[in-house]
């Protein structure tokens, strides 16, 4: 079964050079047979390329410790789960995740690529065929997961206990869904610089691509936000690290292009800049990729830290980047140019979003490539770390979030201002309240509290302040407004949802960086401390024998205000022998949206223990948050003009057209 | 931090060469007084980790960043400002310390950058509104009249 693997990869990469070739050919000589060939080959690239990850997935399900991957990464104690997702909790198997990935999305456009002009679905493949050919190579030469170990080792060196965790079923696959999801994007636009033609029913077929990445990324990084949180034993949920950063930058660049590509294709404007923001989304992806898996950062983080692999990735990057980018400059300027706007207009808010949003990518990835610059260059070491990225990156974003809640108002092409300040009026009293209430009535409030809350409640407020107007609440009788609310286009919802998100997560990183609680003690079994009103007794620790791990169980019960005990969090300390290492699992109560987060520190005699307890208000607000941006990326994702409306090559009759959006 | 698989483990084996897994402020280290205290976190959350990666003194459990936590915390009780502090420790262990970069010469690009991509990227935009006053109407090609004529024709016929 390995050796198959093996060989399917090997398949994989020949199919994927004919899939980089044939359809490019076809299209530039115009030979139907030729570009056809594209689709079949896409598709029997990602079946073979699924096997050969089949065969990984067995050789760790069956603990076959002659591969010398799983001997590394597992063990035979280990639970069923996560000797299914060690496959790619380390470098090899997450690389080949990797490619499965890009080749699922190749063979989608493949698939529902139908619609779509004979020598643009050559063109896009190809390019797909392109950057499957560079990682398939990069795999097969540097990093092989199926090379095998004679003798054979009776016992793995275990998956690394960190890993160990539901997180790691879900947050690479959705990270890289989200990665390589851009790819897509990457290659219509390839493929449109190719073809020198653009217009807007590209953005188009190219905007469903970009929101299906971005919701897996939101998840991915969410996700990853709440395993950190509650893994690593320090409540902190962002941290600005390097490799954070990595995935951070395609987010903010995704999040523009996402924007741009709306008014590519309503009024047919930003065209070229469209272009060139989907180039450079997944050029971040790479470079992230890069970044984490050449361990030029020289980052503990990064599991790969071969140079022989880091040299591979920078040739990988600077072709498909340093490529892509000439053959914009190359092309960009025989497109032509779109529509015109006035300056104040729906235009003219998203255009605006762009300059913030790419402002802010570019911030954070200077300061995430300066130390490095810097020290190549003048030897200087310097450190880039949070509090860098809080001031600027705060400074620049907290403009954008205050003017989100005008850009769904405004009209397209010519926008009135003032029409859109009245009308969030509203929404701009319920803020000022949020904040007075905060400077009044929390002990504690600081300035940056009190605007923190109003900003949260304006975007929250803003968002449902464009539903109630656009279903016409309280200029209509009610069941009126509660009809056309029903009707409103589907992408009206997943805006107004996915700005609501945002604001429910600057509320929970408000609340949490604000009003957090901390208490550092010693606690003998039956002592009690207090914490943000609560009282909280301490239980005593109790030996568990888990099934690769042993850990000491400290149990803690929260005691209500009549001296009844209420619930009780379990926090505990494991160790792992087959890699002789201790980890922390904090003990998480949640309450209403805030947590109680203990986590235990070193044993002291007579049964007493280092409590680290900390009080976090509001704090799952911001991944609930951020769950509430991917619905509303999913319920965008069903929009009728992307479900029927991509322009098919039938002429359609006038009454099956779509409606025109609301706005 | 943990964006990647094998991220978080790295983390951990990094820290478990500097001596168990603990929490990094330990209650023997805490001020007696809050003030004083509070400021020591704060402190502690701008210096680096000097033997990790990218964390601060205050998120790390290595003893080098214990010396420089308790270090923080005798200044402060000896009456020196934050900015004593700060100055103090980067002339012991020099600007590297610094999770955020002093401006100088050498960070001028580095804190400069944002406002002036800001700026161009602002510039940008009004000089490409104000020269495409114009509309350029592109004419049709022989295919999208074909393409238009169809549907046309189509109509027609319904």
């Amino acid at each position: 079964m390995v050796e198959i693997g093996h060989f399917a990869l090997v398949l994989a990469f020949a199919l994927s050079l004919v899939q980089s070739v044939v359809p490019l050919f076809g299209a530039r000589t115009g030979n139907e047979r030729l570009m056809a060939v594209g689709g079949p080959v896409t598709v029997t690239g990602f079946a073979l390329t699924a096997l050969s990850f089949m065969a990984l997935t067995t050789a760790y399900m069956q603990s076959d410790f002659s591969v010398a991957n799983v001997w590394e990464n597992s063990h035979s104690l280990k639970p069923m789960l996560y000797k299914f997702t060690g496959t790619w909790g380390n470098h090899e198997g997450s690389m080949l995740l990797w490619v499965l990935i890009l080749t699922f999305f190749g063979a989608l456009v493949a698939a529902f690529g139908a619609n779509l002009p004979a020598t643009l679905r050559a063109n896009v493949l190809a390019v797909q065929g392109w950057i499957g050919a560079a990682f398939f190579l990069f795999i097969l030469t540097t990093s092989n997961p199926f090379a095998r170990l004679v003798p054979a080792p009776i016992e793995g060196r275990d998956l690394n206990p960190i890993l160990q965790d539901i997180g790691l079923a879900v947050h690479p696959p959705l990270l890289y869904l989200g990665y390589v999801g851009f790819s897509v994007c990457f290659s219509f636009a390839v493929a449109a610089l190719i073809e020198g033609k653009i217009d807007a029913t590209w953005a188009r077929w190219v905007r469903p691509w970009t929101l299906a990445a971005w919701v897996f990324l939101t998840g991915g990084i969410a996700m990853g936000s709440y395993w950190a949180y509650y893994e690593l034993g320090w409540g902190g949920f962002w941290f600005w690290d390097p490799v954070e950063n990595a995935s951070f930058m395609p987010w903010l660049a995704g999040t523009a292009l996402l924007h741009s590509a709306i008014v590519m294709e309503k009024r047919s404007a930003l065209k070229i800049w469209t272009l060139l923001l989907a180039i450079l989304t997944f050029s971040l992806s790479l470079l992230g990729t890069f970044l984490v898996r050449s361990g030029v950062l020289t980052s503990v983080h990064a599991f790969a830290t071969d140079p022989s692999r880091g040299v591979f990735i920078l040739c990988i990057l600077m072709l498909f980047i340093g490529g892509s980018l000439a053959l914009f400059a190359l092309r960009a300027g025989s497109l032509t140019a779109g529509g015109m706007f006035q300056p104040i207009s729906r235009e003219g808010a998203l255009v605006l979003n762009n300059l913030f949003l790419t402002t802010a990518t570019a911030t954070v990835l200077i300061g995430t490539l300066y130390p490095l610059v810097l020290e190549a260059l003048t030897g200087d070491k310097i450190s880039v770390g949070a509090p860098f990225f809080n001031l600027t990156f705060g400074a620049l974003i907290v403009p954008l979030l205050l003017l989100v809640p005008f850009g769904p108002l405004l009209a397209w092409k010519r926008g009135d201002i003032y029409a859109a300040a009245q009308r969030l009026m509203m929404a701009f009293g319920g803020a000022l309240i949020a904040m007075l209430v905060t400077v009044l009535f929390i002990d504690g409030a600081t300035v940056f509290a009190a605007l923190g809350i109003g900003i949260a409640f304006w975007l929250v407020l803003g968002a449902l302040t464009d539903l109630v107007l656009k279903s016409g609440f309280g200029k209509v009788s009610g069941r009126i407004a509660l009809s056309r609310l029903a009707g409103l286009p589907r992408s009206v919802f997943g805006t107004a949802l996915a700005h609501l998100g945002i604001g429910l997560t600057v509320l929970g990183i408000v609340g949490v960086v604000s009003f957090e609680a901390e208490r550092i003690l010693t606690m003998k079994p039956g002592e009690t401390t207090e914490i943000a009103g609560r009282i909280v007794r301490f239980e005593g620790l109790r030996p568990f024998q888990g099934p690769n791990f042993t850990e000491d169980r400290g149990r803690f019960v929260l005691v209500d205000a009549a001296g009844k005990d209420g619930a009780a969090l379990i926090s505990s300390k494991r160790f792992y022998p087959a890699r002789r290492m201790p980890t922390t699992e904090a003990g998480i109560r949640t309450m209403g949206f805030s947590q109680l987060y203990v986590s235990l520190g070193d044993e002291l005699p007579e049964g007493a223990v280092v409590v680290h307890m900390w009080w976090k208000p509001l704090v799952t607000l911001i991944w609930l948050g951020g769950l509430v941006m991917m619905l509303g990326g999913a319920v965008s994702l069903t929009d009728r003009r992307l479900r029927v409306g991509a322009p098919s090559r039938k002429p359609t009759r006038i009454a099956d057209k779509p409606k025109p959006a609301a706005s | 931090m943990r964006k990647f698989p094998g991220i978080v483990a790295a983390t951990l084996a990094g820290m478990l060469a500097f001596g168990g897994i603990a929490h990094a402020v330990q209650p023997d280290e805490v001020l007696k007084n809050p003030a004083l205290e509070s400021r020591a976190r704060a402190l502690s959350s701008e210096l680096r980790c000097m033997v990790c990666q990218n964390q601060s003194i205050d998120q790390s459990d290595a003893d080098l960043a214990r010396d420089l936590r308790v270090l923080v915390r005798e200044r402060l009780t000896k009456g020196d400002s934050d900015e004593q502090v700060l100055d103090y420790i980067v002339s012991r262990y020099g600007e590297f310390v610094l999770l955020k970069p002093r401006l100088s010469l050498h960070t001028l690009l580095l804190w400069g950058a944002p406002l002036a991509l800001l700026l161009c990227g602002a510039v940008a935009v009004l000089y490409s509104v104000r020269t495409r006053r114009v509309a350029e109407v592109s004419a049709l090609s022989e295919q999208e009249k074909q393409a238009l004529e169809a549907i046309l024709h189509d109509d027609r016929k319904a």
